[in-house]
């Protein structure tokens, strides 16, 4: 060894050193192959837990709307149903004002109330979910009940074919109202992501737009959205997937029925509300086998909505150049 | 031919001046939700804030007095601990993507599948955890919950660690190691010392985010009406008692409910005041 000749306590530091490396490198290595297996252990633990129900039921799982803990049959139709229509309504109004949002803090405001206003709405994203489940139960859905559905029930619920979805009694809790607490929570967050996406657009292509005469509307419609246009869609389906997994913010409102009914003003449910509803009392296994598959369905749902929303993000990371 | 152009600018400039009233109509619209509810949740959690909910226990059904004494610091044991098994390996985690695996395929596939966990479902997470931890030992516990909430605690933090410590300019690094310092220690002595804002602004996000989760916590901490430090078993925990308080028809629970609800938002809301000056801060020193 060459390093014979050096002093023996230097060869130990240098020892160390490499050992510390070594290990450090190992440490961290593991680390963040844990990120890798925590989610796929994840899936795979709600798979094997949901394995009976899923051998009990088979496909039938996913398009029964049966949902009896007595007779011990399990069927997700309505829960999904929920979660889809509830999420749709809250896209519905909650994509447009987003749009709106960003727009404003970007193309729109005052320099000066642009940082503000966009920490604002970032810190009320930061609000609990079960907050605005609260806010659901005790504001809004009364103040719906009392003053809006009664309305929509009368003028809308008697239109040929749109009237099923609109009429009913005004119970105040439903489909209608958990879509729009939905919606209330994920605008702050989708519009924050399109915020930070249009500011990505270069200012030298909308300075030429404007020079040319475009208006800010144009500059937005002709330049900006292009530009962005499939980091925006990321954003809309990342808002999607907070949706389609909330938990809190919609178990309040949605009223824990298990049927389908045409009328968005009826109760209903979700996957992640049944969840939250009924777990902890699943007594018997094949009727906690039946949440944990319905975990399992959700979970491949939102995995897939999620990694669409990342392609569509990095899509425009790569063209920035990061 | 003069008039046709004044007609089409006109037309032009209309169609901008109502599309930028409808952009500021949306931020309004958007606001003024979100103001109300925060309204409600300030106005009703000051009319339910006295002293005996920090120094009385959650009352049974049916009671007009008692505080959440044992929720809060069932709540604070549990993120505690969340904070301290999550943060050590989404540090670790967040150091390997950003130093060793930077531009290696691995640091991609985990890169990606961290920002999905960052968005999943946090109800999910929880029957992990009980698939993990609470159905081998059999019941519900304390450290079940802490696992839950350390899972939605890993991914914010390894997301922030990785861009503070790529944001550390590479003549740093380089400097150190012509020096002969072994890459571990310019990791940890050098690298961390440069990116120690950004890294303690994601252990705060992640300490508000998980402040308020009531999912995860339904089925692994569960909850407990008594005063309980033993994390082995069921904990009490501020956001179940307030998703089972507000449930409930009883006015005093639903009066509590509003008071926990206050207490977590304004906990939430400071922390990520903090968190974000922190990092504000750094971002001016830098310019």
């Amino acid at each position: 060894m060459q390093t014979a000749s050096a002093p023996p306590a230097a060869e130990r530091s240098h020892r160390l050193d490499a050992f510390g490396d070594w290990a450090f490198r190992n440490l961290v290595t593991l680390a963040g192959w844990f990120v890798l297996i925590a989610l796929g252990l994840a899936a795979l633990s709600m798979f094997w837990g949901g394995r009976e129900a899923f051998e009990e039921f088979g496909l039938g799982f996913l398009t029964s709307t049966e949902w009896n803990p007595v007779t011990e049959e399990y069927g997700a139709l309505v829960a999904i149903y929920g979660t889809v229509v509830s999420t749709i309504i809250a896209m519905i109004i909650a994509v447009p004002v987003s749009f709106g949002i960003a727009l404003f803090l970007t193309e729109v405001a005052p320099a000066w109330i642009r940082q503000p206003l966009g920490m604002a709405i970032e810190l009320l994203a930061g609000i609990p979910s079960i907050i605005y489940g609260m806010w659901g139960l005790f504001v809004l859905a009364p103040f719906l009940a009392d003053n809006v559905y009664p309305w929509v029930d009368e003028k809308l619920g008697t239109l040929p074919f749109v009237g099923l979805l609109f009429a009913g009694p005004p119970l105040g809790i439903g489909m209608l109202t958990a879509g729009i607490v939905l919606a209330i929570m994920v605008i702050p967050f989708i519009s924050s992501v399109m915020r930070d996406v249009f500011m990505t657009v270069p200012h030298r292509l909308k300075e030429s737009a404007y020079a040319l005469g475009s208006t800010t509307t144009e500059v937005v419609w002709d330049i900006v959205l292009p530009y962005t246009r499939s980091a925006v869609i990321g954003g809309i389906f990342l808002g999607m997937g907070r949706a389609l997994g909330e938990t809190m913010a919609v178990t309040f409102v949605l009223g824990n029925s298990h049927q389908i009914n045409a009328s968005l003003l009826m109760p209903g449910n979700s996957i992640a509300a049944s969840i939250a509803n009924e777990f902890a009392e699943a007594t018997t296994p094949m009727y906690q086998s039946a949440l944990l598959a319905l975990g399992f369905v959700l979970f491949i749902v939102t995995f897939v909505v999620l990694a669409i929303a990342k392609l569509m993000l990095m899509r425009l990371a790569k063209r920035e150049g990061n | 031919m003069a008039s046709v152009a004044d007609r089409l600018y006109f037309r032009r400039r209309l169609v901008n001046a109502m599309s930028l009233v409808l952009s500021g109509a949306a931020t309004l619209f958007g606001l003024f939700w979100l103001v109300w509810i925060l309204w409600v949740t300030i106005s009703k959690g000051v009319d339910a804030m006295s002293l005996s909910l920090f120094t009385e226990m959650t009352p049974p059904p049916g009671q007009d007095t008692g505080g959440l004494k044992n929720a809060i610091v069932g709540s604070l044991m549990l993120s505690t601990l969340a904070i301290c098994l999550g943060a050590p390996v989404g540090i670790a985690a967040g150091t390997f993507l950003a130093e060793y695996a930077r531009s290696r395929k691995i640091g991609e596939v985990i890169r990606f599948v961290n920002d999905i966990l960052l968005s999943a479902p946090s109800i999910v997470l929880g029957l992990f955890v009980y698939t993990l931890v609470v159905r081998p030992t059999g019941s519900f516990s304390g450290y079940a919950g802490s696992v839950a909430m350390a899972f939605i605690v890993l991914p914010v933090v390894v997301r922030t660690t990785d861009e503070m410590l790529r944001l550390v300019p590479s003549q740093m690094r380089e400097a150190a190691l012509s020096l002969g310092i072994p890459q571990w220690k310019v990791t940890t002595q050098i690298l961390y010392r440069a990116a120690l804002p950004g890294i303690v602004t994601g252990v705060l996000l992640a300490l508000a985010r998980i402040s308020g989760e009531t999912a995860p916590l339904l089925f692994t901490a569960f909850n407990n009406q008594y005063w309980n430090t033993d994390m082995s078993g069921a904990m009490p925990n501020l956001p179940v008692t307030i998703f089972q308080f507000a449930m409930s028809p009883f006015e005093y629970w639903n009066q509590l409910a509003w008071a926990g609800a206050f207490l977590i938002t304004l906990f939430v809301l400071a922390v990520s005041l903090v968190a974000r000056t922190l990092l504000l801060r750094k971002k001016t020193h830098h310019d």
